[in-house]
């Protein structure tokens, strides 16, 4: 036919190799790069991850190793850098034992939720309609809760315990992950290059898979991000309330509740956990900003 | 090229030599390189070229709308004889509104969505002259009446979003009309409507330019629209002005290589059917880094090494013809 | 070479059938209202009845202003939005029939849209955005990009420098010959423009329409052309079709059209169109007011409130589009049964 023709006109041998563009989130990693406080943020988590890595074999003393003759020691004590806990534990090694659980109940939920909420969203935001209203009304109701006390409820509910605590917390972030991921995937829908998709008879799950995903897992992940700073700080209050993590374990949370009553006579060690919870938060906060800036920048 | 005034008054509107560059991110944008225009009270000009060719940075700058830390200004614009580059900004907040003022190419863009319109043209005028709300309603309406708005009274209370695109374009010009300026800056303002509308808008122009002298920089990439407003033209590439001169000159006898190639690639009618339309090679130049010599020569057909050493002057062929090319005497009856 | 990578498509009817044939279209758009706003119109009738054929190898071009439902009936062609009547015939197949899937359907027609930036998935590079759709249809992955590089070469788009690129990176030109590799990937025999050209500069337009020229008379297409720009079309198309308030009002031969246009709106429209000559610019504007929303069209015919040869018999009675010869149109004048001749004026 008339194509053959045409093609028969285009006789150059096949070319030399095509030139690549940087993809997407290679131009993503090189402005981050070019960002001091995300770098220094994304720094500072690496090193506290490694930590909690590591901690079993780094720390300096036993976290588990009580003295009832050393208890609430302060910052500077030898044998003791950063003090000692009200059951005479040496704290540093608790801070970075801690960071193993903090870490863990903040990433996962996150992780978990992302996975679940991102999947939500993006079939009601592109399926529309009925499907649409079912998943978003049905989501509605549980952002309707503010995120701690549905925390807690669903906690207290599901029993004490750090599986539970994971479940509770990642119901809790569900539903906002699941909004964002529909509010994206509905504007991507409306693209003319989703139209065109559809013009040459892909079938859904192909457009979603090849098309929209690409397009809507970005801005669902920084957002994602943004929450993990949360989550950290809502498990915590939950160890603190004793629905999430027990005693003996160290997590900063629960050591916070546990070293309240040294607040009167050893304020800066029972202030601790909370000042590892308020860096890690921030510098996740600080690094989804990053992020964010990163990936929103059009050429 | 100066116009001298027949009465002898310096023109209203004058450019020499303007420059603009934009920087940041390390890399500069040359987007203007050297303009000169004059524009006298009561003439229509009108700014042809494509993207990039630096037709709205020239109407932005005159008002000095660009954000000023990543924009170098140099040359001399005089708007009734004053610097504008060495305006304070009270002295610029005087300027805009009751000397010169703007109109845009898409109204909800520029119309403030929150407000109704009357109120909008109503804080426009008590903002440069002292007379009480009541009075100021009063023009408005008589605004809206001018730019022939069906309804008037009932449109002053509307807004921007429950206008029709062509009623929201005669608002936006009742607005930039407020405080009677003498010049008015235009920039596509008909590029996004429909064909009848935009006829009426351009007759509206053409009325207001009459009765009130008023002064009117029309931008455009439509040759067509140009053609039915402007008295005098100039056509810009790469940051200059290549060719200048009245409507019917650079209609019928074009010199610039440029414009001449601009107006065989249009399409029309006359056309053969299946004749293929004549395209210009190349792209348009990277502002960011401009050859020494013509901009045009890459694109050119007649362009020597002599256009790629230095850039030409513009050169009078006539009283009022000006064509920046070294070719020039190679263009004469381009157009048959 | 690629030539075999999809079947063509068998021409079923011969020369003499329509490729495409379009009977009663119509779709309207419900209003969201409050009960205490309902202002008389329910629903925006974007496309009110709308009847016409493209013939193989031809250039349609289709013109109207805002409102009057070209882009949605694009978009009802294409299957994009559902039809709320009419049917849709390709090749004397119906569409959604069982000897027409809408998927097959979708392999022998194809759209290019007016923004070139948003039809491209800015994520993919170029060749993987023109290799999709063959993939979609069974074709394996390398062959579909292969086949991708040749046509972004017959596009003007050199491989070795665009294909691994991404849209952000071209300019609205490139992007749109992108638009229209993608669009021949599946080797339709049916392409749609809509709005294609009128993003681009007037020189970069130019190039783009002589490109559709060329690959139009390669691969044998037929093209539904719609835009704005009067002189475009008349340029390039081979019969026009005047589209006001959701109906068709005029269609014919482009010269008849455009130098005896018979519907009153066709003849305000090319009025319309700048001069050109500045010694006999246009002295009044052909036509007052904005073109209406289609929400609650007037009575009879939907013309008749900015016609300036409108009567009372205008007010009441809807004209039929009706066939001249070659030459068709929706008006009363042309109809000397109904009375018009003898209706008074409106004032």
């Amino acid at each position: 036919m008339a194509y053959s023709r045409a093609s028969a006109a285009v006789h150059a041998p096949q070319p030399a190799a095509v030139e690549r563009s940087p993809g997407y989130w290679s131009n993503v990693w090189r402005r981050l790069r070019r960002d001091p406080v995300a770098m220094a943020a994304g720094s500072l988590i690496l090193l506290l991850i490694l930590m909690a890595v590591l901690a079993p074999w780094i720390t300096p003393a036993d976290p588990f190793h009580a003295s009832m003759l050393r208890r609430l020691r302060p910052i500077g004590t030898p044998g003791y850098p950063l003090g000692s806990d009200e059951l005479g534990r040496d704290l540093l090694s608790r801070l970075m034992l801690g960071a193993r659980l903090s870490l863990f109940m903040g990433i996962t939920p996150v992780i978990a939720a992302f996975v679940l909420g991102s999947a939500l969203g993006v079939i009601a935001g592109y399926a529309g309609g009925m499907a649409n209203t079912v998943i978003m009304r049905t989501v509605d109701v549980f952002y309707a809760f503010p995120s701690v006390l549905l925390a807690i409820a669903l906690s207290g509910t599901l029993g004490a315990g750090i599986f539970n605590a994971l479940v509770s917390l990642t119901i809790v972030f569900v539903p906002q992950i699941a909004r964002v991921a529909e509010s994206v995937t509905t504007q991507v829908r409306r693209s003319d290059y989703v139209d065109a998709a559809r013009a040459s008879g892909a079938r859904s799950w192909t457009i979603v898979r090849v098309h929209v995903l690409s397009n809507v897992l970005g801005p669902i992940f920084v957002y994602a991000t943004s929450l993990i700073s949360v989550s950290m700080i809502l498990a915590s209050g939950l160890s603190f309330l004793g629905l999430g993590v027990r005693p003996p374990e160290p997590e900063w949370g629960l050591m916070l509740n546990t070293l309240r009553t040294a607040i009167y006579t050893q304020p800066w060690v029972a202030a601790l956990p909370g000042v590892m919870i308020f860096v890690t938060s921030i510098s996740f906060n600080l690094l989804s900003d990053g992020l964010r800036s990163a990936m929103e920048v059009k050429e | 090229m100066t116009h001298p005034d027949p009465a002898g008054a310096p023109p209203l509107l004058r450019l020499r030599d303007v420059r603009v560059a934009f920087g940041g991110g390390g890399k500069t944008v040359q987007a203007l390189s050297g303009v000169d225009l004059d524009v006298r009270r009561g003439e229509a000009v009108a700014l042809i070229g494509e993207s990039g060719s630096g037709k709205s940075v020239t109407l932005r700058t005159l008002m000095r709308l660009h954000p000023p830390r990543h924009t170098r200004v140099e040359g001399e614009i005089r708007i009734e004889g004053q610097d504008v580059l060495a305006m304070s900004a009270r002295q610029l907040a005087a300027l805009r509104g009751p000397v010169v003022s703007m109109v845009f190419q898409e109204p909800l863009l520029a119309l403030d969505p929150v407000y109704p319109i009357g109120n909008q043209i109503v804080e426009m005028i008590r903002r440069h002259e002292a007379i009480d709300a009541k009075a100021a309603r009063a023009r408005a309406l008589s605004l809206f009446e001018r730019v022939r708005i069906p309804s008037p009274q009932r449109r002053l209370e509307a807004y921007p979003h429950e206008l029709s695109g062509g009623m929201r374009q005669r608002a936006m010009i009742a607005l930039a009309l407020a405080c009677q300026p003498r010049l008015l800056l235009a920039d596509e303002p008909t590029t996004a409507l429909d064909a009848t509308v935009q006829i009426q808008i351009l007759l509206l122009l053409r009325e207001l330019q009459r009765e009130l002298q008023l002064a009117i920089v029309f931008v455009t990439h439509d040759i067509g629209a140009a053609a039915e407003i402007a008295d005098r033209v100039a056509v810009m590439y790469g940051g200059r002005i290549v060719e200048q001169g009245s409507m019917a000159q650079l209609l019928q006898a074009p010199r610039h290589p440029y414009t001449i190639a601009l107006l065989k690639s249009r399409a029309h009618g006359a056309l053969r059917k299946g004749e293929r339309l004549d395209t210009i090679a190349g792209s348009p130049p990277d502002l960011a880094a401009l050859p020494p010599g013509c901009a045009f020569a890459d694109r050119c057909t007649l362009a020597l090494p002599a256009c790629r050493e230095r850039v030409p002057g513009l050169e009078s062929l006539s009283a009022d013809h000006a064509v920046r090319c070294l070719r020039a005497d190679q263009t004469i009856g381009a157009i048959p | 070479m690629s030539a075999t990578v999809l079947p063509a498509h068998a021409d079923v009817g011969g020369p003499a059938q329509p490729l495409l044939s379009v009977r009663g279209l119509v779709k309207h758009f419900p209003l969201k209202q409050a009960p205490w706003q309902r202002r008389g119109g329910t629903a925006v009738r974007a496309v009110d009845g709308v009847d016409f054929e493209v013939l193989k190898g031809e250039t349609l071009g289709v013109v109207g202003e805002s409102g009057c439902g070209k882009s949605t009936t694009a978009r009802l062609v294409m299957q994009l939005l559902a039809q709320d009547r009419g049917e849709l015939v390709f090749d004397g197949l119906t569409v959604g029939s069982h000897r027409l899937s809408l998927r097959e359907f979708r392999r022998q027609a194809q759209m290019v849209f007016q923004d070139s930036y948003s039809s491209l998935n800015p994520r993919m590079t170029i060749e993987d955005s023109v290799a999709f759709a063959p993939t979609v249809h069974g074709v394996p992955r390398a062959q579909a990009v292969t086949a991708a590089r040749e046509l972004l070469e017959r596009v003007g788009l050199q491989p070795q420098r665009f294909a691994g690129r991404y849209p952000h990176e071209l300019s609205g030109g490139q992007r749109q010959r992108v638009n229209i590799a993608r669009a021949l990937a599946l080797r339709p025999r049916l392409v749609i423009l809509d709005e294609a050209v009128s993003a681009l500069d007037k020189s970069v337009e130019a190039q783009v329409l002589n490109l559709l020229l060329d690959l139009k008379a390669a691969f044998g297409l037929t093209y539904l052309f719609i835009s704005h720009d009067l002189n475009v079309v008349q340029y390039i198309s081979d019969r026009v079709m005047v589209m006001y308030l959701g109906e068709v009002v005029e269609l014919g031969p482009v010269q008849a059209v455009f130098h005896r246009p018979m519907h009153p709106y066709t003849q305000a429209l090319l009025r319309s169109m700048p001069s050109m000559d500045p010694a006999q610019r246009t002295e009044a504007a052909p036509l007052a007011g904005d073109p209406p929303n289609p929400i609650d069209p007037p009575p009879g015919c939907r013309f008749h409130t900015r016609c300036a040869h409108a009567r009372a018999i205008c007010r009441q009675q809807a004209p039929e589009l009706r066939r001249h010869g070659p030459h068709a149109v929706r008006c009363l004048i042309h109809q000397p049964e109904s009375g018009y001749a003898a209706s008074e004026a409106l004032t």
